[in-house]
């Protein structure tokens, strides 16, 4: 394993196995009456967060907790750095308390790389999402969901995603998620489509492992997997199109549409949703959503990384034995 | 008065010749060992000897873009720093950018920075003046004022932002016309750059960076040699930075337009690939562009589509560079580089020669820009700017032996060919043996 997790092109495919297969393992925990590892007892975690989102934060503290970590959480408002603190003092700062791991987020693309390689601290450095670069947990969790409902839960230990047809559709320019699922899913052997009108797909996206579409009717029945992005109100004043409606018409998943998608497949959705924009309440909360199941599943997969990046060697389930037999 | 003699070094890159220095002028020129000092004392005449066999002696270098930052950010420049550090990389005149606190659209503050240049003596600033009023792109600046001030601007610019209101910019290269004067423009079409970080392509569209499209230079220059067409002036494009800007330019002068225009060393060696250190020494605008583009500049250098040279000298704190990419300020420095970097880049790869380098360093830049007493050839009676490189020195940048007062360098460590031995101007060593006066 790598030292941090930035991105995931970092990962390879033994990598990304690992760390779902670690998950799975993760995962029994929650079932159980008291959900704790000793795993990082006496271990420091930073949850540093330059942008508002208790999802993913609250997701990695409860990871974190589960593997007994010490976690700081904190948040750029009210803090020093709302006082004009830079992000290298912040982080010296942290790591001077004795932290051991930083989980960030960013709003700056490549601020949690500049942390892990410009020498400022020694720690290890979780990227949690930053800018429109990458969030590679959330990748990882989603390719989770994936394997699971796609593979199965005990079949797909050991297992890639070879084969399986993946659709991203929305928001591609401005998503850190959709970077990170193109990468992570090439990695694992899936064959990616991402659907979006012109305007919100890069400049560039030509020599990326995945395909292009404008058309999404004609994507859905080709896709095991449909991931629908959140797309910002916001984008509409700067004319990445012209309504809100009118994106709702040829890019939303309703009812009809996805009675078009094979019958095992699953939609997606990273959260939060806009219902009624890129998905509709009828979608959303139909069987073959698996926006609850991913936001467990992220736990189970922060609490894997954790593990391995900081750990150590020894297996988490055979030091929940020795726990176990106390 | 002191004499200096230069020996045996190669005028140009050609004749190896003796060149005598008397006071400020050059007194004569000479095949080697010509130039009878035999019959003198050194020493009691005062003539310094200068061996320089092996080494190329150009005109003084000329930047027509530099930013020396005084006044306002002395914290990362200021004009004697700036100075020094031109004259470390061989120039003997560099034109300050507008872009200072306040701006330079006043003829008080032209004349402020021309005086500073002038009481520390190491390199001649001759100001650029701003084009509208704060760079705010609204209002003409007193334009003419600037011209008439003891600072004699001829050059207009609200580099750092480009003048992107059609009729601002058409009045302004239709009213310099009066005295002689130049709008140069930095061409960056506001809208398609809002919130751009970098070169908009394969590597932006990985980083999750905002693009700075090609067409947003393209676009405006396209334009405004229209405009200088349209008007009847002439029009100077600051640092071009794409293949596409590079075929416009071609096009505006196979049709006779008067445009000219420069490219920075750094867009000849450099690409967007940097960028993927999220380092921001590599931050610049306009932004690293691609292989193709860096090869189409080479090629326009060496063909003068493109004019001259400049380096868009750009000091920053280090603070404003040790921080996350879309928090870093853009901008390189380049004056004590941008020599090394066109051996490397034109020199050694056989694009150019040394008579090259010193029209596309010196005499044409000099010539855009009206820099009296600048960019002119070695020979008797001319003014003593000279700069003495020795070519075949290798070594790795260390900005740490920058005389400037900033180290926002996107070379450290690296290899570079060339060297800047001596730099005088008006006969003056402002640097000697490498080292500062």
């Amino acid at each position: 394993m790598m030292r941090h997790l930035i991105s995931a092109a970092d990962l390879t495919r033994d990598d990304a196995v690992l760390i779902l297969d670690t998950a799975e393992e993760m995962a029994r925990v929650a079932d159980r009456p008291i959900k704790k590892l000793p795993t990082l007892r006496g271990r420091t975690v930073v949850n540093l967060f330059f942008e508002d989102s208790t999802r993913t934060r609250i997701s990695f503290e409860a990871a974190e907790k589960r593997l007994s970590a010490d976690v700081i959480n904190f948040s750029a408002k009210g803090s020093s750095v709302s006082k004009g603190e830079s992000l290298k003092d912040t982080a010296q700062t942290l790591e001077a308390m004795g932290v051991d791991a930083v989980v960030i987020r960013h709003g700056a693309s490549g601020a949690p790389y500049r942390l892990a390689t410009s020498g400022w601290i020694d720690a290890v450095v979780i990227n949690a999402g930053d800018g429109t670069h990458q969030h590679p947990t959330q990748a990882l969790l989603d390719a989770f969901t994936m394997r699971r409902r796609l593979v199965g839960r005990d079949a797909g230990l050991g297992q890639d995603l070879a084969g399986k047809r993946i659709t991203i559709v929305g928001d591609v320019l401005h998503s850190r998620v959709a970077r990170s699922n193109v990468d992570l899913l090439h990695t694992l052997g899936a064959e990616v489509t991402l659907v979006a009108p012109p305007t919100l797909v890069p400049v560039g996206v030509g020599t990326w492992p995945c395909e292009v579409s404008y058309d999404l009717d004609s994507t859905l029945p080709k896709s095991d997997a449909v991931m629908m992005l959140r797309v910002q109100r916001e984008r509409m004043n700067a004319a990445f199109f012209p309504t809100e409606r009118e994106y709702s018409r040829r890019y939303g998943l309703d009812g009809e549409r996805m009675a078009k998608m094979p019958e095992h497949a699953v939609v997606m959705h990273p959260g939060p949703m806009v219902r009624g924009m890129e998905i509709t309440a009828e979608v959303a909360d139909s069987g073959r959503c698996t926006v609850v199941e991913q936001v467990a599943n992220g736990v189970s997969i922060r609490m894997a990384v954790l593990y391995l990046l900081l750990g150590g060697n020894e297996s988490a389930v055979s030091q929940t034995r020795t726990e176990e037999s106390k | 008065m002191t004499k200096i003699l230069i020996r045996g070094a190669k005028v140009l890159g050609g004749e190896v010749q003796d060149v005598l220095i008397d006071g400020e002028t050059i007194e004569a020129t000479a095949r080697q060992g010509e130039i009878d000092i035999s019959g003198t004392d050194p020493d009691a005449e005062g003539i310094t000897v200068i061996e320089a066999a092996g080494q190329i002696l150009l005109p003084g270098l000329v930047d027509l873009h530099t930013h020396l930052r005084e006044p306002g950010r002395e914290d990362s420049e200021t004009v004697l720093t700036g100075t020094r550090a031109a004259a470390s990389g061989g120039y003997t005149s560099v034109f300050a950018m507008a872009n200072t606190f306040p701006v330079a659209d006043t003829a008080g503050v032209v004349e402020q920075v021309y005086r500073l240049g002038q009481e520390h003596g190491y390199c001649d600033v001759q100001p650029i003046g701003a084009v509208t009023v704060g760079l705010e792109g609204k209002k003409l600046a007193e334009l003419g004022a600037m011209h008439e001030s003891a600072a004699g601007v001829t050059v207009f610019s609200d580099d750092g932002k480009c003048v992107d209101d059609a009729v601002i910019m058409r009045r302004a290269l239709e009213y310099v016309k009066a005295f002689g004067g130049v709008v140069a423009q930095h061409a960056q079409e506001p809208r398609l750059t809002e919130g751009a970080q970098m070169n908009e392509g394969v590597v932006s569209a990985e980083l999750g960076l905002g693009g700075w499209p090609a067409v947003a230079e393209e676009s405006i220059i396209a334009r405004d040699v229209l405009l200088a067409e349209h008007v009847g002036s002439r029009v100077h494009i600051c640092h071009l930075s794409t293949a596409g800007s590079v075929e416009i330019v071609r096009w505006a002068k196979s049709r006779g337009i008067d445009v000219t225009a420069e490219v920075t060393p750094h867009h000849l060696l450099l690409t967007d690939e940097l960028v993927r250190s999220y380092n921001p020494v590599y931050k610049v605008n306009p932004p690293l562009r691609t292989e193709r583009d860096v090869m189409a500049l080479r090629e326009a250098l060496a063909d003068g589509t493109i004019d001259i040279v400049a380096t868009d000298h750009a000091p920053h704190p280090h603070e404003d560079k040790d921080c996350e990419w879309a928090a870093a300020a853009m901008g390189m420095v380049g004056l004590e580089t941008a020599l090394s970097v066109v051996q490397h880049t034109m020199v050694d790869t056989g694009l150019l020669d040394w008579a090259g380098v010193a029209d596309r360093m010196s005499f044409k830049p000099a010539k855009i820009g009206r820099a009296t007493g600048h960019g002119r050839p070695v020979s008797a009676g001319e003014p003593a700017n000279l700069t003495l490189v020795d070519p075949a020195y290798r070594g790795l940048v260390d900005p740490a032996g920058f005389a400037s007062r900033s180290r926002n360098t996107p070379y450290e460590g690296r290899e570079l060919p060339g060297r800047v031995t001596h730099t005088f101007l008006r006969g003056r060593a402002t640097l000697m043996d490498g080292k500062l006066a």
